[in-house]
């Protein structure tokens, strides 16, 4: 049994606001024959400053210190990558690090970042990500991705991570999910949602118009998920400004971005969902002891927690990111979030892990159109619209940098800036992808406040990165 | 004429026989668009890694004896005393005592069951079983954890009972010695190299 002492459950505190200026980030694809990474990181780097209206030598004139995402060395065959890029951006002699937490990476980077802002090292600070998936086939890729597993215990079993997964699938799907075909219809939409939405996203590199049974009838990789549950192997950079609150002003002056909070926070928990332990489940504020008393009774078998079914790791990063920014119910205070699909039954894990839904509901998000757009039952606005960059089903995985695209997907709502950044025909055309002729803005109106979740492994590191308008805080002392 | 890497140890150094890598020579990646422009070359490499089990080595060389070990936490003071895991951890994960190794092959036999399960049809590069590889996820009677292997026999679902099986002849040393099958199996049915 796992238990908290007070101290551990000491909600974070930044010791001054921190302030996302800007982001940017480059073309995502399953591979980049003619580009090295240094170019793609560039890419990034010099679209963030476009979207200040500076050059790239002026922003680079703020920078203090830099946070560097990059998960797998044996995947781009470098080590030190970062001090590769580094050096290509022109920034030496700053301090620069980099980070490793598997999927979690990029949102780790900008935990990172946050607290260089935060603590005072540094006024302003880049936090870049990115990811080189192409310099193997395939196979061998997915061998390497599963060399983030236990390598004595898990890896020989398949070395191919999506196993690791559809143990999980299988035991929501039969505990939570009823055995029901409803359900695994629902974690198809949520395929078809993805992909679809990548569609009007010029970075995505999976747009794809299907239904629900296209998702059905595609190849098994671990039943029961399938090659559209799945996500995607890519190449691909992004970045972000960090920074305290007279470096924001100043370096905002010229733009249309207003500099949002961010509060960023993270969790973890085994790397071998074999060793965790039967718990209680932690509760995030808007819940009560008294709901998960007759869990097991409604889903027979579902009262071990997180056994494999849940995610310790998200649900205690939101549980200090909703302190931190006085959040107390994700889906009333929040206007858009960018969650980590890594597959499907992930996705519908993490809407429970971080409070959308309570345990055992985490389909009638989906269900209920709340998590789309535009509902599909009414017409409306979605409630907490999701994903609406294509995610990783639909946008990407390039795992240094997916945490980070989250945040810069986000940051594009709160900034109104979406559909000038996801329409421009110059982009597409550059890009060398059609725009589709029913391309459709997704801009969430009015949007002041979203979250972005990276994960990693099967929930081994999880961060929770919360950005706001600062005219429309929850908390005015966070 | 190469042999395959092998590795012992004397006086706690390692001595190496045989060919850890293998030369092979890069090749130019060309532009079949553009007039087969140079784009990059390969790198091919291949390399044999030198991997300690440490404490964990007896669990490893008991597999190959048909026996399934475990781990306890015998320290009194310890909040956890007395939970048992597997996989086999050499310390406590609360009091990070060095814990007690235990014989859990009895137990197993009479008390695993399958909690959850999949079957993969695809593999990544390098794995050595045969598809589809059917995952289980087992727990057993007194041990806080589910260990993860596969099964050889039977069609996995919830509840179902299995029992543990061990590659006693031409063992790989590897967690890969051990499988399980569904209870009931015989000894006919089993695959080469494996026994009860």
């Amino acid at each position: 049994m796992i238990t908290f002492s007070q101290q551990q459950l000491k909600i974070p505190r930044l010791q001054r606001p921190v302030y996302l200026v800007t982001a940017g980030q480059s073309k995502f694809d399953r591979a980049f024959p003619d580009k090295r990474t240094e170019e793609l990181c560039i890419d990034s780097f010099v679209m963030a400053a476009e979207l200040l209206d500076i050059s790239p030598a002026e922003l680079k004139s703020y920078i203090h210190s830099c946070y560097y995402g990059h998960f797998a060395d044996h995947f781009g065959d470098q080590l030190l990558g970062e001090s590769v890029i580094h050096d290509r951006l022109g920034l030496d002699p700053l301090g620069n690090v980099g980070v490793k937490t598997g999927g979690a990476t990029g949102g780790s980077t900008i935990w990172e970042g946050v607290k260089a802002v935060a603590s005072g090292y540094s006024d302003c600070v880049l936090a870049m990500g990115w990811e080189r998936m192409d310099e193997v086939p395939t196979d061998e890729g997915n061998f390497l991705i599963s060399c983030a597993a236990d390598k004595d215990w898990e890896a020989p079993l398949g070395h191919i991570y999506t196993g690791y997964y559809a143990v999980m699938a299988q035991r929501y799907w039969q505990i939570f999910g009823k055995s029901e075909e409803s359900f695994r219809r629902t974690l198809a939409e949520i395929a078809v949602k993805h992909h679809g939405y990548a569609r009007f996203n010029p970075f995505a590199q999976s747009p794809m118009d299907i239904t629900v049974d296209d998702v059905l009838n595609s190849p098994v990789v671990a039943y029961p998920l399938r090659a559209l549950d799945c996500c995607l192997m890519s190449v691909g950079a992004a970045c972000t400004i960090l920074c305290d609150e007279d470096t924001a002003v100043k370096l905002t002056r010229n733009s249309k971005n207003k500099p949002l909070r961010i509060w960023s926070a993270a969790g973890s928990h085994t790397l071998r969902p074999a060793d965790r332990l039967d718990m209680e489940i932690p509760l995030l504020p808007n819940e009560t002891p008294d709901q998960y008393k007759d869990l097991g009774e409604r889903f027979p078998g579902g009262d071990r927690y997180p056994g494999f079914t849940g995610f310790l790791a998200a649900r205690i990063a939101t549980y200090y990111g909703y302190g931190m920014a006085g959040i107390t119910d994700p889906t009333e205070d929040l206007d858009v979030v960018e969650l980590h699909d890594a597959f499907t039954i992930s996705d519908v894990q993490t809407y429970e892990d971080i409070g959308i839904r309570p345990y055992g509901e985490g389909r009638t998000y989906v269900e209920s159109g709340d998590c789309y757009h535009t509902n599909p039952h009414t017409g409306e606005p979605g409630k907490l619209p999701s994903n609406l960059s294509g995610g990783l089903i639909g946008c990407m995985h390039a795992v240094g940098a997916t945490g980070i695209m989250q945040t810069f997907e986000v940051a594009t709502h709160l900034w109104d800036r979406w559909e000038e950044l996801h329409g421009d025909e110059n982009l597409w055309k550059k890009f060398d992808r059609e725009k589709p002729k029913d391309w459709t803005n997704l801009q969430v109106k009015g949007a002041k406040r979203g979250l972005a979740i990276s994960h990693a492994g099967v929930g081994s590191h999880v961060t929770s990165t919360i950005l706001m308008d600062p005219d429309h805080l929850i908390k005015k002392d966070a | 004429m190469s042999m395959f890497g092998q590795v012992f140890v004397k006086n706690n150094q390692y001595k190496l026989k045989g060919d850890f890598h293998h030369l092979t020579p890069n090749m130019p990646i060309r532009n079949a668009d553009d007039d087969w422009k140079l784009l990059g070359v390969t790198n091919p490499r291949a390399m044999t890694y030198i991997h300690s089990y440490g404490g964990e080595a007896i669990f490893f060389e008991s597999l190959s004896k048909g026996k399934l070990l475990a781990t306890r936490c015998d320290n009194a003071e310890c909040g956890t005393t007395g939970s048992v895991y597997i996989p086999f951890r050499i310390c406590c994960p609360d009091c990070l005592s060095k814990m007690s190794v235990i014989d859990l092959t009895d137990v197993a036999k009479k008390s695993a069951t399958v909690h959850t399960f999949m079957e993969c049809a695809r593999s990544g590069a390098f794995n050595l079983l045969d598809k589809p590889i059917k995952f289980i996820n087992i727990e057993f009677d007194g041990v806080s954890t589910i260990l993860m292997s596969y099964l050889v026999v039977g069609t996995p679902r919830f509840g179902m009972r299995v029992v543990p099986i061990f590659k006693t002849t031409g063992p790989t040393y590897t967690i890969l010695d051990l499988a399980w099958v569904e209870e009931g199996t015989t000894a006919e049915q089993l695959p080469e190299g494996f026994g009860f």
